[in-house]
């Protein structure tokens, strides 16, 4: 039998000479057979020299190439600027200097597999396995290093020394994982309660985004639309951009006969003046394709459709539950008002979310 | 009237053409149809500017009546007071007709989603007409005003207002988008300015209307100059756009030939060579 240069035993998948013990497992016959290395073919530039020359030249030039639209890439830099006050700019220096780079770095990489694939030396090697198994003399000689190693450093000899030691390594992590504590959002506010509320309060004035103005119930006319938030959020110095993710209303008027509006719910519309909030209760796209004939609001991301006739139920898509209804009524100067907050949290579900909000 | 330069145009070619070289008549040719065209384009302005302005004379009215009661009627009843298959189409204004006629969009080819656009079907005069006469019927928006039409305002605030109110259903590039049961919201990217201010105004079928105390003309502006501003000036910014669809075209883009030529370049690597 064969042996490998460390020593080990050679041998293949099938070695016929070697006793198999193969217990009570069923061997099929006709199992996978060893294909073998296919035959060596020889590469024309192996017989012909003047070929492998012309490949060499191909090479060459092809490393000049590189080298060429390396320092091309260099003057479109300098030949194509970004103009600060040009936007359009952006796209010949994009386009050259990024051209160049791409042309140096590809004749590079096709050069240097064409080397290999062609040019370099082109035979079979054969790595054979060997045992993982060591001699019996390697192996005695690492148990008696473990055996000094113990004995000289008293490991297994001075048990308290060792433990305390042991205890110490123990204990050095703790301050790490009793820090991870402060992921706890405890000294924050109480995250369902942000959930739970939006900046709209009885009394607040639905403001146009993003001029601010307010709305006169006479503004809205019937099929208009309006992208409205509460007065006084886009003067938020600290947190307007999270305010806004969760106030944000779409105001509509529709035909005062095609409301189909619950007995509890009539007060909170005006004269046909619908306003829904915009974050759809699946994920919290903005929710605002409004379609005036059919009264279906699209939500973009995964086509939920929100029929607003019916306090937006669902109608279409995965939102499980309707968009939340702001009530709204008119103040003593004709300005659309707010009754009060969302009886409800917007948006998508959370985890601690109660469930009868609409019970 | 065009027909006729056009045809004198072509008379003034074949005369020279017996004289002259080739080389001549091929510039002559050229330097007419400019002409032609630069004629062309001025009238057609310049009729839309007179219709903007045109009083509303009861020849006209009368005219559109006409024109009303044998061409859009059978849908829209007679008087414009609507049929089953037709809304009303009192106190729409002018704006609505000019749109929907001026765009092709009306007389409907079929009852179906949406009116999709297609070959205009009446002449500027005619469409004027229309426009005038449903105009009578009760107060609505009236044709633009030339000065908002001129895509000289505030870019940056317009694609503000463009991204709040317009790019959910229109995409941000203004490049269109689907909505729902075959619906879509058109590509704006091509539409002529007073179109623009006129969907706006109207609200043509799915679309909300944005009246003057939503949108004011001065916002109206802005945006059309928005949509100019961007299709003209940053439409290509980062080379060919792919129609401006986003992660769909782009995605199948990058699928194909990205991940194509990626598959390619590892199987030229394995290939052994001969």
């Amino acid at each position: 039998m064969a042996e490998d240069e460390h020593g080990g035993e050679l041998r293949t998948a099938h070695s016929s000479d070697r006793p198999t013990n193969v217990g009570t497992a069923i061997l099929p016959h006709d199992g996978f057979e060893d294909p073998g290395v296919e035959p060596h073919r020889h590469r024309i530039t192996d017989a012909q020299p003047e070929r492998a020359k012309a490949t060499e030249r191909v090479l060459i030039i092809l490393f000049f190439v590189s080298i060429a639209a390396s320092i091309f890439a260099i003057v479109a830099y300098f030949a194509w600027p970004i103009d600060r006050n040009d936007i359009t700019s952006v796209r010949a220096n994009n386009l050259w200097l990024g051209l160049g780079i791409a042309l140096a770095m590809l004749s590079i990489g096709i050069g240097v597999a064409s080397w290999t694939k062609y040019l370099m030396a082109d035979h079979h090697v054969i790595e054979a396995r060997h045992t993982t198994r060591g001699k019996p003399a390697t192996r005695a000689r690492a148990v008696e290093i473990f055996a000094t190693a113990n004995e000289e450093s008293g490991f297994g000899r001075r048990t308290l020394l060792r433990n305390s030691a042991i205890a110490a390594l123990v204990a050095l992590p703790l301050p790490g994982i009793v820090t991870l504590r402060d992921l706890y959002n405890g000294n924050n506010p109480d995250p369902v309660s942000e959930l739970s509320h939006t900046m709209w309060a009885a009394g607040t004035r639905l403001v146009r985004d993003p001029s601010g103005t307010p709305v006169k119930a006479s503004d809205v006319t019937i099929g208009s639309v309006f992208h409205i938030v509460p007065e006084g959020l886009l003067e938020l110095e600290h947190g307007m951009l999270e305010a806004k993710a969760k106030a944000v209303v779409l105001l509509m008027r529709l035909p005062q006969e095609q409301l189909k509006e619950l007995p509890e719910r009539k007060s909170w519309s005006y004269d046909g003046i619908v306003a829904y909030s915009k974050v759809c209760t699946h994920v919290g796209c903005p929710v605002a394709l409004y379609e005036q004939q059919t009264h279906h609001l699209l939500c973009p991301c995964h086509q939920s459709q929100f029929d607003v006739t019916e306090h937006c139920k669902v109608i279409f898509g995965p939102a499980a539950r309707p968009l939340p209804q702001l009530p709204i009524a008119v103040d003593k100067d004709g300005y659309l008002i707010a009754q009060g907050d969302f009886s409800e949290p917007v948006g998508p579900s959370f985890w601690e979310r109660r469930n009868d909000y609409n019970a | 009237m065009f027909n006729a330069k056009k045809a004198g145009s072509a008379k003034r070619a074949r005369r020279t053409q017996r004289r002259r070289a080739p080389f001549a008549t091929a510039a002559l040719l050229g330097a007419g149809l400019i002409l032609t065209g630069g004629a062309y384009t001025a009238i057609d302005q310049g009729t839309r500017a007179s219709a903007a302005t045109e009083s509303q004379s009861a020849e006209t009215v009368a005219r559109g009546e006409a024109l009303f009661q044998s061409n859009c009627a059978t849908c829209h009843g007679m008087n414009a007071v609507g049929t089953a298959n037709g809304p009303s189409l009192i106190g729409v204004g002018a704006a609505a007709v000019d749109f929907q006629v001026g765009t092709g969009r009306m007389p409907m080819q079929a009852n179906g989603a949406q009116a999709p656009v297609k070959p205009v079907q009446f002449t500027a005069e005619d469409t004027n007409a229309l426009a005038q006469y449903v105009a009578t019927l009760a107060p609505g928006p009236g044709i633009p005003e030339k000065e908002y039409l001129q895509a000289d305002g505030d870019a940056a605030r317009g694609a503000e207002l463009f991204r709040i109110n317009c790019a959910m259903c229109h995409n941000v590039a203004a490049a269109g988008g689907a909505l729902t049961e075959g619906k879509f919201a058109p590509n704006l990217q091509q539409v002529t300015p007073a179109h623009l201010y006129e969907a706006m105004a109207t609200g043509p079928q799915n679309m909300p209307v944005f009246n003057d105390a939503n949108l004011t003309p001065e916002d109206k502006r802005d945006i059309i100059t928005a949509i100019r501003w961007q299709t003209d000036v940053t439409g290509n910014i980062g080379g060919y756009n792919l129609g401006s669809l986003g992660p769909v075209s782009e995605g199948l883009f990058i699928w194909v030939f990205g991940i194509g030529s990626v598959i390619a370049m590892t199987v030229w690597l394995a290939t052994r060579p001969n």
